[in-house]
């Protein structure tokens, strides 16, 4: 199959990704250049979506938007609300 | 008037607009694009000032030599004009 | 290789979306580390009021909205009017914001199939596409196999996916690989003189506005 809906954190991906880059937190190619530090081999082990919200977060540490121990207590919390996505996904 | 031009070869690490695969390659000027903002500063958070981008088109035999496919298929690229040298 | 998904024949027996498409296992499937940096990612945007739910919620139902509909409507209306086309190949941002179609920033080139011409788009880089007026890409137009290859043998690429052209057709490949985006005026097919502009947008597949297919004949 060469297509599929996409999921839901996919499309939030996507829209963290646009509404950031309008806001003027990264630019299109803050978020290329991180793409691209992740190495070559970052584009056989990730999916793309993987791949933007890596560079989506990089960018943001990068430009002070929250720091990396907000962003580590946050992923810990989430990870205790639930096994899966929708039971995660809003706090 | 046709404008050639050659993408330069050298190969700074980092974000770079310039597709490693065109460097050193020789071709023609296919129209201007106008001025924007250097990629290469924006990538790190710098302030960026305008240059000007170009679209330039190669022949596929520059590009691949005897494996292109069709000698006179033609790839455009938009290319920044600090990557461009005039011949 | 793929297809536009209006040709799709196989496989329709089982959980597709209205659109086509196969449903994604998504919610019920266990929580991986990047949808957990998701979630973080978005709810300290909008705990430090960077972000807005509704802004977010607005966002997703603006892409979702936009599809190869709004491009082939472009081209149906180039095919029809040619003081259109002219301005659409002239400056194809503008053309399609005319039309009423929401561009954004993009700074979008119209390049025209002929008998002589065929162009194909492509972005090495990453995946740089004509999202506003197409929609978001399709999986393989965003896989390294077609990004290294479509520049180097688009010819092979081309007949893999159903389009063979004689050596005398010139192929041009544009790469996206600044702040252009491109999308493909495609060449009339013969026998719609009498269409209305409504039944030509029918023949203009996704796969024909980048290159990679030609538009269905009647």
């Amino acid at each position: 199959m060469e297509g599929h809906d996409f999921a839901l954190w996919e499309k939030r991906v996507d829209a963290l990704m646009v509404l950031c880059g309008s806001k003027g937190f990264f630019t299109v190619d803050g978020l290329r250049r991180a793409l691209e530090d992740m190495g070559e081999d970052a584009f056989e082990k990730h999916s793309y979506y993987e791949r933007w919200i890596a560079a989506v977060n990089q960018n943001l540490i990068e430009a002070g938007v929250y720091n990396l121990e907000e962003l580590g207590a946050r992923m810990e919390e989430i990870a205790a609300r639930g096994p899966t996505y929708g039971e995660a996904q809003d706090g | 008037m046709v404008e050639r031009v050659r993408v330069k070869a050298m190969m700074p690490p980092g974000h770079v607009r310039a597709p490693a695969y065109l460097r050193g390659k020789q071709g023609v000027v296919e129209r201007p694009l106008g001025a924007f903002h250097n990629p290469e500063q924006l990538a790190y958070g710098l302030p960026a000032e305008k240059k000007p981008l170009y679209r330039v088109r190669f022949r596929m035999d520059e590009l691949w030599g005897d494996a292109a496919e069709n000698p006179g298929d033609t790839l455009d690229a938009e290319l920044y004009d600090h990557w461009l040298e005039r011949l | 290789m793929p297809h536009d998904h209006p040709d799709h024949t196989h496989d329709h027996d089982h959980g597709l979306s209205p659109s086509g498409h196969p449903y994604r296992a998504d919610n019920d499937e266990p929580l991986t580390y990047w949808q957990r940096m998701e979630i973080a990612v978005r709810e300290l945007l909008i705990e430090k009021a960077k972000i807005s739910p509704a802004e977010i919620a607005a966002q997703i139902e603006a892409m979702d909205a936009r599809s190869p509909a709004n491009g082939a409507a472009v081209v149906a209306r180039a095919w029809s009017d040619p003081a259109f086309k002219a301005r659409l190949l002239a400056d194809a941002g503008a053309a399609s914001r005319e039309m009423g179609f929401d561009i954004g920033p993009l700074n979008l080139i119209a390049v025209e199939n002929t008998e002589t011409v065929h162009n194909l788009i492509v972005c090495t880089l990453c995946s740089c596409y004509p999202r506003n007026l197409l929609g978001l890409p399709p999986d393989w137009y965003k896989t390294r196999e077609y990004r290294s290859r479509a520049v180097r043998e688009p010819r092979a690429v081309l007949r893999e996916f159903g389009v063979d052209l004689p050596d005398s057709t010139r192929i041009r490949v544009h790469d996206s690989t600044a702040d252009m985006r491109y999308i493909v005026l495609p060449a009339r097919p013969e026998g719609t003189e009498q269409m209305t502009e409504v039944e030509l947008a029918n023949l203009v597949t996704r796969d024909a506005m980048i290159g990679t297919g030609l538009a269905r004949t009647p």
